[in-house]
């Protein structure tokens, strides 16, 4: 099937201009139009390489216009369910989540040339309660179904999904449900709670367990999915799991307890003076912890992804100034030790730095020379 | 007072292989190193949350002491428990609290020949409370429910189940050692299907530590719990009422009860389970009379 036609929404964000010049570069690709309602800043073009950018909003039906004229056969919604980048009103991104994906469907529903559709779904859509099963399978019927928030966009934009599936069952339609994605790149609320410094707030007597996936692996994951033979839902996350409190201190961060009404409160404050702002519906989104069942990924999807979940999150910390560095902890035992005076079984600094120490400066796929920084305000 | 030895130019890992101390000094080294850890994030969970790290340093010790010094718990056939390969051991749950599902950890862990880990399996009230859901986690417990308990047998982990629940650890005091419902059979049906022998489980002496005399019904619905436990000393003393008396335990490993043979249909066969849990429920029952008799005194044994 060679000159794929691949519309890609979301291109200001990492995933979808990530995916957009990954496929641009792909031999079997001959074009691909990248799509997003505002202009992508200097990094995502880039990311973007060979790919087109048209500034279309997904909620309006000039998108049908745009799938006609290029011919698109493929159409990857890659700002699905995804997380946003900035504390912007809940309305707004349950418009641009819900309403652009049933426009975007609209317009595929109508052209004759898409064969292809993957839809970026979420983790989110099993909920999590302490009725659920540890593990997830694509199968296991969530107990407590998400009723608001992001969580339940995903669930909406699933069920469209199904129902353009009904009707147009001569597509093939894959749909990922992805773990939270974390990395040197990607900006999600999860990762601006984990950049809070040097506290982070948890619910206190909670302690959740957290399963990500890296953002090189959910492009990768995309891109296997848009030029495979997949079709239908898969889970997507690194091996392994982590609990949130156990991040927190590989984060190099110190773990703040608090009930979780004071929780809100203090998201709501962090928002307000503009420092950090995590959105309590997702820490409390944390609370039951999830871990997917990934064999479907791996056997039927024939995708592996290459960091585990605690690799993704090193590969995302090591971005992070630590509050507290493993050496100081080291450091501390020694003086400890050397009071007691005891030897410590401590190891060494040198061959094991631990998460947070070793310097990266990998940039993703040639964009952007150095990791981002968690931004400061001006003063 | 230091006695401090020379440090080999080339250590040989990351972790020296062990400190080089010994008695308290060697404890000391051990809670900073296991401390360190805990602040740098450098351990490990599984899928389901159990904290191996956590559990041997902390969990278990002052567990065994309770197990060796308090219970002066006795083991029965240990030997019925396999090396390395899946079982699902169900036991009979008494006491008010679950304090048996602890001792018999201890006891897998302790005196099994490979040091086993027990995974159990808890009601879903366990999760919901805040301290207690965490520290079950990482202390190997995860929702009784079968695609939990399947993917662990399957992955040859040793699986506790109570099948009484909360109407075996309630029950008052004048019902002791008589065995209540055991649910719907879900945990045969687990085991059936993943082909891993039941082991069936009989503790004596998790009865008499809280002699549970009423059941204050308004306080339990008020509180959100299954029942709320009036003792001799609970709650009468306060916080005193939270020591459990001292009585004499035995904890009996049944000869295991093969389910391979069954195959995957006899787990959705409702006869096949049905049969198998009463077997499994009439064994305990009658290792526990058995058990009771041999124990003679309740706390002097």
């Amino acid at each position: 099937m060679a000159g794929m036609i691949v519309l890609v929404t979301g291109v200001t964000r990492y995933l979808g201009s990530s995916l957009a010049g990954r496929l641009a570069a792909h031999p079997q690709v001959e074009r691909v139009i990248g799509v997003d309602a505002a202009l992508p800043e200097p990094g995502a073009r880039a990311r973007m390489a060979g790919a087109d950018f048209a500034r279309a909003d997904i909620r309006n039906p000039l998108i049908a216009r745009i799938i006609e004229a290029a011919g698109v056969d493929t159409v990857v919604h890659a700002s699905a369910s995804a997380t946003p980048a900035s504390s912007a009103a809940r309305t707004m991104i349950k418009e641009m989540n819900v309403l652009g994906t049933m426009q975007l469907l609209a317009a595929c529903q109508r052209s004759s040339s898409v064969q292809h559709l993957v839809v970026r779904s979420s983790a989110a859509v099993y909920g999590g309660s302490s009725r659920d099963p540890a593990i997830f399978t694509e199968n296991t019927p969530p107990r407590a179904v998400p009723s608001r928030g992001p969580a339940r966009d995903a669930v909406d934009i699933e069920g469209y999904v199904r129902g353009f599936g009904r009707r147009r069952p001569d597509v093939r339609i894959a749909v990922p449900r992805f773990a939270e994605i974390v990395g040197p790149t990607v900006q999600t609320p999860l990762t601006r709670y984990f950049s809070l410094s040097p506290t982070v707030p948890v619910i206190a007597g909670r302690n959740a367990r957290l399963q990500l996936v890296h953002e090189r692996d959910a492009v990768d994951c995309l891109m296997h999915l848009t030029l495979g033979e997949f079709e239908g839902v898969v889970n997507v996350a690194g091996s392994g799991a982590l609990t949130l409190i156990q991040a927190i201190h590989r984060a190099g961060r110190i773990p703040l307890p608090l009930p979780s009404m004071a929780l809100g409160t203090m998201g709501r404050l962090l928002r307000t003076v503009r420092v950090g702002g995590f959105s309590p519906e997702q820490v409390h989104l944390l609370t039951p912890g999830r871990v997917l069942d990934t064999t479907r990924l791996r056997k039927q999807a024939g995708f592996d992804p290459a960091y585990s979940t605690v690799a993704a999150f090193d590969d995302f910390v090591a971005r992070l100034r630590p509050a507290v560095s493993p050496q100081n902890i080291r450091s501390l035992e020694r003086r400890v030790a050397g009071l007691a005076g005891i030897r410590p079984a401590v190891p060494d600094d040198g061959p094991n730095p631990g998460p947070g120490s070793r310097p990266h400066l990998v940039g993703i796929d040639g964009a952007a020379g150095t990791p981002n920084r968690p931004r400061r305000r001006p003063r | 007072m230091t006695t401090r030895l020379p440090t080999s130019a080339s250590e040989p890992g990351p972790e020296p292989a062990a400190p080089a101390e010994t008695g308290w000094r060697r404890s000391v080294a051990g809670a900073l190193a296991f401390a360190r850890r805990r602040l740098t994030g450098d351990y490990s969970v599984d899928d389901f949350g159990y904290d191996e790290d956590m559990t041997t340093s902390v969990f278990l010790p002052p567990l065994r002491l309770l197990f060796s010094k308090y219970f002066r718990v006795e083991i029965v056939g240990m030997d019925n428990v396999p090396v390395d390969t899946g079982a699902l051991l169900v036991a009979n749950h008494s006491g008010t609290i679950a304090v048996d599902a602890l001792m018999m950890a201890v006891a897998i862990h302790d005196h099994h020949p490979s040091h086993r880990a027990m995974r159990s399996l808890g009601a879903n009230l366990v999760f919901d409370t805040p301290v207690l859901g965490p520290l079950a986690r990482q202390g190997g417990v995860t929702l009784a429910c079968n695609p939990d308990a399947e993917r662990l047998l399957s992955s040859g982990e040793l699986v506790a189940v109570f099948p009484e629940g909360f109407k075996g650890v309630g029950k008052p005091y004048s019902q002791r050692y008589k065995l209540q419902r055991f649910g719907r059979g879900g945990f045969v049906s687990a085991a059936v299907r993943t082909g891993v022998p039941i082991i069936p489980v009989s503790i004596v002496g998790a009865e008499e530590i809280y002699p549970m005399l009423g059941d204050l019904r308004p306080a339990a619905r008020a509180l959100g719990l299954p029942y709320f436990p009036i003792t001799p000393t609970f709650p009468w003393l306060g916080p005193l009422g939270a020591i459990p008396l001292p009585s004499k335990w035995l904890i009996e490993f049944g000869e295991p009860i093969t389910t391979a043979e069954l195959g995957e249909q006899g787990a959705d066969d409702p006869m096949v389970v049905f049969n198998l849990t009463d077997r499994v429920r009439e064994t305990i029952q009658q290792t526990l009379y058995r058990l009771l008799l041999r124990r003679g005194h309740t706390f002097l044994g």
